[in-house]
């Protein structure tokens, strides 16, 4: 299946480059939909891979790359059951996120992430299980989820602290505020800082690059680099399920969903 | 290093060019949210503006409770 167009994302093989693109109303947060076209295409990358030398992730909607889990339906969806019954559903989900950023994590190629606007929460976990992540200059960055009483749970906090110093890490999930294009890349995360706009462009001429080198030897050399810390990921979830079932989670999704924006981004 | 009225200044002539409005629409009391019209989504793309004009990091609860140009001057003023 080197083509697909779902309800929430598509991707095309292009100049020998899988090209995923997030657009799913209002800024891809991700759900039940969003998950099962991950999931597909998670299960169609061993076969992409062999026509490829790179992996581009981007979005097409204006307002950033992606806000995150979509905590609308996981709202409604906990209130229409029993807590424990809840909790189950919450931790298959996690478990089927977690597939699907580990196969983009430890996929042979050279995968990219091109972002903007908005790069929160499971929106910057997607980000972070790429080998690098160019930004052009609106994207903000962010783990929102203490705000919820949460902790990021789609692998987020294993995979900062494989990328950033544990300083940057406690301060982007004790304080829940946002950094910019230029902090992230000063800290190290963003590779590289672009115009409004031209992230995917640079992007794809990156990949152009990437095209030059024996694949053989790119996937060995990212097999030896970069390592998948699959014991933490675990106990990420684990943890993120016992903070759920507490009441300040219920009172934080609460919050989230009655507030009047159509976006309430900010702390 | 600029004065407060300059600074505020500042954040008036960039929201103006950011949000396509005329300067002269723009004070310092206004509410930025009634005036611009504008989300938390588009104050976080005028916070990135802002720190990248003056060379500072914003946190964005530094903006809880701010809604005129002249207490947000100051929040800046105070990092510069």
């Amino acid at each position: 299946m080197n083509q697909f167009r779902g309800q929430a994302l598509s991707w095309e093989v292009r100049d020998g480059v899988i090209e995923l693109a997030l657009d799913r109303e209002p800024c891809n947060e991700i759900g039940s939909v969003t998950l099962a076209e991950l999931a597909t295409f998670a299960n169609a990358l061993p076969a992409l891979e062999t026509e490829a030398h790179a992996v581009v992730i981007y979005s097409d909607r204006r307002c950033g790359f992606c806000a995150g889990a979509d905590l609308r339906e996981l709202y409604t969806r906990s209130q229409q059951m029993a807590r424990n019954e809840a909790a189950r559903e919450v931790r298959s989900f996690l478990e089927s996120i977690h597939h699907v950023m580990n196969t983009i994590d430890a996929c042979p190629l050279t995968t990219i992430a091109a972002v903007h606007g908005v790069v929160f929460g499971g929106g910057f976990e997607l980000a972070l299980t790429c080998d690098l992540i160019i930004a052009d200059k609106t994207a903000r960055f962010c783990f929102p989820e203490l705000r919820l009483g949460l902790i990021p749970g789609f692998g987020g906090i294993p995979r900062l602290k494989r990328d950033l110093g544990n300083a940057l890490v406690r301060d982007l999930l004790f304080t829940g505020r946002s950094f910019n294009a230029t902090k992230m890349q000063q800290a190290g995360l963003v590779s590289q800082v672009v115009a409004e706009g031209e992230a995917v462009r640079v992007a794809r001429a990156t990949t152009a690059q990437l095209q030059k080198f024996d694949r053989h030897t790119s996937a060995a050399a990212k097999k030896f680099i970069k390592s998948i810390p699959y014991d933490e990921l675990k106990q990420e979830i684990d943890l993120f399920c016992d903070l759920f079932t507490r009441p300040a989670v219920e009172a934080g999704l609460r919050k989230f969903v009655e507030s009047t924006e159509a976006q309430p981004y900010l702390p | 290093m600029a004065n407060n009225d300059q600074t505020l200044q500042e954040i008036l002539n960039l929201a103006a060019a950011h949000f396509k409005v005329p300067p002269e629409k723009l004070a310092p009391d206004d509410d930025f949210f009634r005036t611009l019209g504008i989300d938390s989504l588009q104050t976080l793309d005028l916070l990135t503006k802002l720190e990248n004009h003056f060379h500072i990091e914003l946190p964005d609860y530094e903006l809880q409770g701010v809604s005129d140009f002249r207490t947000l001057a100051s929040r800046i003023q105070s990092r510069l």
